[in-house]
């Protein structure tokens, strides 16, 4: 019988359970090692070969070169493990959160100001929330302009 | 006989510790928050306890995908504050109590909740952000603290009736420990926020006081409220927020005590990502 996964159709959203965290595994792992400050100085000094030290597929590799974060998590990265590389990089949660958005990071801030994003439309997927599939990527780059 | 006098809820948002860090607490962005803990430190102050249980969730920060325990309990003299990527916050060494950590952890295992006991682990924001909140800057944390970590990272997480039914066991287990201890529980993490994909940045004001509101009056019904309910309204790391059902279902009026009385609740959008919400409760 398959596991209840009542969470797969929230728009815009990968919850982190077990199936993810085995295929993240590697990648995973390789951001912890970004807690010691002289494995980020080897890290900043050769990404590649540093990246080559563990079992991850190459398009993780490729997704964390390209600091491309939702690539990251629909491959079994996890926000608080890749928040590690953003630290690396001297970015803030808000900056790695606004970067998964297509938004700028000025168009980001200016929304959280606000009040954030809003639920309406973006409970279940097929609504017409600003985090539906059809409406990315969000902010000045996206389809519908800037809005 | 150990007892707990009061409960704290609030969010532990990173960005939070480095405004404090870094001296920006003053800035009109963190003004607004901080001035709505002013209260509570003064409380704090006035009501220092002899211990702080301090629920709240590692953000794959001790703990990795080496192992993943589910609701893990401090039991070390003292805790270092963690290096996150950033490098460790410039706040005290957290002293922990290894006497009562050790007796808690026997006595809730034997109420049959299967805690992992953590001789060693450093402490990330989760636990320091709060203890900034409540304490500001001192050179020293005011009391020793029992770091109890809870997973709500990898799913599935403890659903909120098993936080909530944790508590009571904790309560029990702080009440039959010797000495005469003045414990406060502290529930920590949330409100309303989501870190990850297109959705980042939801806010739900409506969810969050809802939630406040069954939290104080209600509990059991809050404690009803299923992960999925979090996720779709409060964004995939509002879920967080399980753990502050920890720290209500040990007071006392759920435990057959007197009627809780509410000190402080106070809720700001934004800090960076997230919104903050933050109540205090006293047993009488």
């Amino acid at each position: 019988m398959a596991l209840d996964k009542p969470y797969l159709d929230v728009p815009g959203t990968t919850i982190f359970d077990a199936e993810q965290s085995r295929k993240g595994y590697w990648l995973n792992q390789f951001c912890m090692t970004l807690m010691k400050a002289e494995n980020r100085e080897v890290f900043k000094a050769n990404e590649r070969a540093y990246l080559d030290q563990w079992a991850m597929s190459e398009e993780q590799k490729q997704a964390v070169l390209a600091r491309d974060l939702n690539r990251c998590i629909s491959l079994g990265g996890n926000i608080y493990f890749l928040a590690k590389i953003g630290a690396t990089d001297g970015k803030s949660f808000q900056q790695m959160a606004g970067s998964m958005t297509g938004m700028t990071e000025e168009e980001y801030r200016e929304m959280m100001i606000k009040g954030g994003r809003s639920v309406v439309g973006n409970r279940v997927i097929g609504e017409d929330g600003d985090a539906q599939a059809h409406h990315q990527p969000q902010g000045q780059h996206s389809p519908l302009g800037a809005h | 006989m150990a007892h707990i006098s009061a409960s704290v809820y609030t969010s532990h948002v990173p960005a939070i510790g480095a405004a404090l860090d870094l001296g920006k607490s003053s800035e009109p962005y963190w003004q607004p928050l901080f001035k709505g803990y002013e209260y509570s430190k003064q409380w704090l102050k006035d009501n220092t306890p002899d211990v702080i249980f301090l629920v709240y969730n590692d953000h794959a920060t001790a703990f990795s995908l080496d192992f993943i325990p589910t609701f893990a309990i401090g039991c070390a003299a003292e805790f270092q504050p963690a290096d996150e990527g950033w490098g460790p916050r410039p706040v005290p060494k957290v002293q922990g109590h290894p006497e009562l950590a050790s007796h808690i952890a026997q006595s809730v295992i034997q109420q049959d909740f299967d805690l992992t006991i953590v001789n060693k682990m450093d402490v990330d924001h989760g636990l320091t952000v709060p203890l900034s909140l409540m304490c500001g800057q001192p050179s020293a944390w005011p009391c020793p603290v029992i770091p109890f970590a809870v997973n709500v990272v990898q799913y599935p997480i403890p659903s909120g009736n098993r936080c909530f039914q944790l508590g009571r066991a904790i309560q029990r287990a702080i009440q039959s420990f010797d000495e005469p201890l003045n414990v406060q529980i502290w529930g920590t993490g949330g409100m309303s926020h989501q870190l990850q994909g297109p959705r980042a940045g939801l806010i739900n004001k409506e969810f969050d006081a809802r939630f406040m509101d069954l939290l104080i009056a209600s509990p059991e019904e809050a404690a009803a409220i299923p992960h999925i309910n979090y996720v779709r309204e409060a964004g995939s790391e509002g879920i967080e927020l399980v753990m502050w059902l920890i720290a209500r279902g040990a007071m006392a009026d759920v435990n057959g005590g007197a009627p809780v009385e509410l000190l402080h609740r106070f809720y700001h959008v934004p800090a960076s990502n997230t919104a903050v919400g933050h109540a205090i409760l006293k047993n009488n």
